[in-house]
């Protein structure tokens, strides 16, 4: 080359992004008319609304006694939750047995944290949250070895609203798959079928499915055919969480493209397989979101059973409260059932955002 | 590259049995005509390529030699095997025929090693080991083993190609389809791409290859098929098909693509 370059011999700067200004917290609460006002607002009800809180739940609250009486015109009962504790986690479980459903309670956290990690998602997870939920329900019911037998009319309270939203969930999601497929399927039969199920069990409320399942469903079948009310419960549940689960997935099965399922079948690999190792991971990374939102909306969804007089955590809570000796210590129970709610949906939602960030930072185009 | 034998043939299988007997193929999109009676043979180690304006129909040809489409009248015979609704038929033909894409369609939640390997455990229950072995084998022949542990969304499209070809080739096909492989990567990329098919002409794989990619045609081509409005044209091999066509399409189609 002939032609000479200038160099720019002057270091060269390391560039920056620009930072973003900060906004203080002064302009985001006062910055116009309207922020300011709605601030004040907020503000003034908060510290009319605080003290009284404070005063209730802290300062005039009674947390520990042996006497009902010493909750008499005071504040929060909690000695109440806490005399009532084993009645709202157990419900009315022979009390010299509740080791067992706090058994199960464990088991199902093991069975949660053995799921964390997509790593070992596979085959052998499905074996073994069905060797949980065997032993859950073996735990649980007994009548072998040296285990007194206990009627599920007799369970009750936190292990039963988890059973209720692990079964109904872990069931309903083989089915929500099946219904998934049956929709985008090219055989009319299956398309059919599977519109006309999701269809109707979206249409009626969970509380109609739950009737139909107590009521109506002992009616039509044969009289010998005594399916447990506990039972009859899942079933609704695991179908109404199938329909929802369905459409989510399918809105997951939509996001892969066509090629996926043509490459596979070009590589050979058969249908079904195609469906779990190929085309269903991908579907469900799509689809983190709405799927978290399904399984919070179904554990929240298992209070209602307490309609059809299954013993889950809010009905054993509530029926704590009417206990006469006590004064209606009835916020004090449901606050602390929301408590336990609040830290399963919480829970959910933060392993959620987790499991997200882990599959963009895959980093898929 | 040494020129290496064909493998061995199948007993029941003559010489003059071609790979691929395509003959009076019809095919409808609904009613849509796409293949009008399209005749073809395809002998064992011929490259052959195809071209044609766009929507004549060359990706329909091909994937109804995989039955990725059905055709709905004549017949399609892939290594002595007949494609029709038996499905058995339709697996015997997939494991001889392995088709590169377009647009890769790799597996995006598997890394490039498990997208060689296992498509081989899925679909012929080979032990895992054994599979990755052979996924590596294939890497290393498309050049790229240091990319094994990366996700496919980590690669360059011409990468990704390659593993796209490295997949296909674990599944050990006796007939290649290329559909496009170059067409959807920037221009850099396209030459490695086609390098490595070249390599794979020169071992004497079976292929039949959509491109545009005339260079490539000249070069490895033993004959090019020109495709228009769902029949085949014109087939020749490239020198005479590039120096002296016979129909008046294809001349006025090598006006507009070759400069
Ligand atoms: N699944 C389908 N349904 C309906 N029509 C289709 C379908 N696939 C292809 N066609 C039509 O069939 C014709 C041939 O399509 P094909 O994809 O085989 O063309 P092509 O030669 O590969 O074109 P290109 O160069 O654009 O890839 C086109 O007119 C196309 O619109
Ligand atoms: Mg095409």
């Amino acid at each position: 080359m002939t032609s000479t370059t200038s160099v720019v011999s002057a270091p060269i700067e390391v560039l920056r992004p620009p930072v973003a200004p900060r906004r203080s917290a002064f302009t985001l609460l006062f910055g116009d008319l309207a922020s300011a006002g709605i601030t004040v607002a907020t503000g003034g009800l908060l510290v009319l609304a605080a003290p009284k809180m404070l005063e209730w739940a802290i300062f005039d609250a009674v947390f520990v006694t042996d006497d009902p009486r010493a909750c008499q015109g005071a504040g929060a009962c909690w000695a109440f939750v806490a005399d009532k504790l084993r009645f709202i986690l157990f419900g009315v479980y022979p009390p010299e047995e509740q080791w067992r459903p706090l058994a199960v309670i464990g088991l199902i956290i093991a069975g949660v944290l053995m799921t964390l990690s997509p790593a070992l998602w596979g085959r052998r997870l499905v074996l073994g949250w069905g060797l949980i939920i065997g032993a859950m329900l073996a735990l649980m019911w007994g009548g072998f070895l040296r285990l007194a037998f206990v009627p599920t009319s007799s369970w009750g309270g936190l292990p039963v609203t988890l059973l209720l939203a692990v079964l109904s969930l872990g069931l309903g999601f083989p089915f929500a798959v099946l219904l998934a497929l049956g929709r985008r399927s090219a055989k009319p039969v299956a398309r059919v079928l599977s519109v006309f199920t999701i269809e109707i069990v979206r249409g009626l409320p969970l509380v109609g499915l739950l009737f139909v399942a107590s009521i109506l469903l002992p009616l039509l079948l044969p009289a010998d055919w005594t399916i447990d009310k506990l039972g009859r419960t899942v079933a609704a549940l695991t179908v109404f969480s199938a329909a929802y689960l369905a459409e989510v997935i399918r809105g997951g099965l939509q996001g892969v493209p066509a090629g996926q399922d043509e490459a596979a079948r070009a590589l050979g690999i058969p249908y079904w397989k195609t469906v779990w190792h190929i085309v269903l991971p991908q579907a469900i990374q799509k689809v983190i979101p709405p799927l978290t939102n399904t399984a919070i909306v179904m554990v929240k969804n298992t209070s209602l059973v307490m309609i059809v007089g299954v013993f889950d955590m809010l009905n054993a809570g509530r029926s704590a409260a009417t206990d006469p000796a006590w004064p209606a210590p009835y916020a004090e129970t449901y606050l602390f059932v929301a408590a336990a709610y609040f830290l399963i949906c919480y829970g959910i939602s933060r392993y959620s955002l987790w499991l997200e960030r882990r599959v963009r930072e895959r980093d898929y185009r | 590259m040494i020129e290496t034998s064909q493998p061995p043939r199948a007993a029941d299988m003559t010489q003059a049995e071609p790979a691929v007997r395509i003959e009076a193929v019809h095919k409808w999109y609904g009613a849509y005509h796409a293949l009008k009676g399209v005749n073809l043979d395809i002998r064992r180690g011929e490259r052959v390529v195809v071209c044609g304006p766009s929507g004549s129909g060359k990706s329909t040809l091909i994937r109804c030699v995989n039955r990725l489409e059905d055709h709905q009248s004549g017949h399609i015979v892939v290594n002595g095997v007949e494609l029709t609704g038996n499905l058995r038929n339709i697996d015997a033909v997939r494991r001889d025929v392995g088709m590169v894409f377009q647009h890769f369609n790799l597996f995006p939640h598997l890394s490039v090693l498990d997208n060689c390997a296992v498509p081989l455990v899925l679909a012929r229950r080979t032990p895992r080991a054994e599979a990755e072995a052979t996924a590596r084998h294939f890497l290393e022949r498309v050049r790229i083993p240091e990319q094994a542990h990366k996700f496919p969304g980590q690669l360059s499209g011409g990468q990704q190609q390659r593993v796209a070809i490295a997949r296909a080739l674990c599944m050990q096909p006796k007939i290649m389809l290329f559909d496009e492989p170059t067409s959807a990567l920037d221009p850099e990329m396209v030459k490695e791409v086609l390098d490595t098919m070249v390599a794979l002409a020169e071992e004497g794989m079976t292929m039949i290859v959509v491109t545009h990619e005339m260079g490539f045609a000249r070069r490895v081509a033993d004959r090019v098929v020109f495709m228009d409005q769902g029949e085949i044209v014109e087939s020749a091999p490239p020198e005479m098909f590039f120096a002296n066509p016979a129909s008046e399409r294809t001349r006025a189609f090598l006006s507009q693509i070759v400069h």
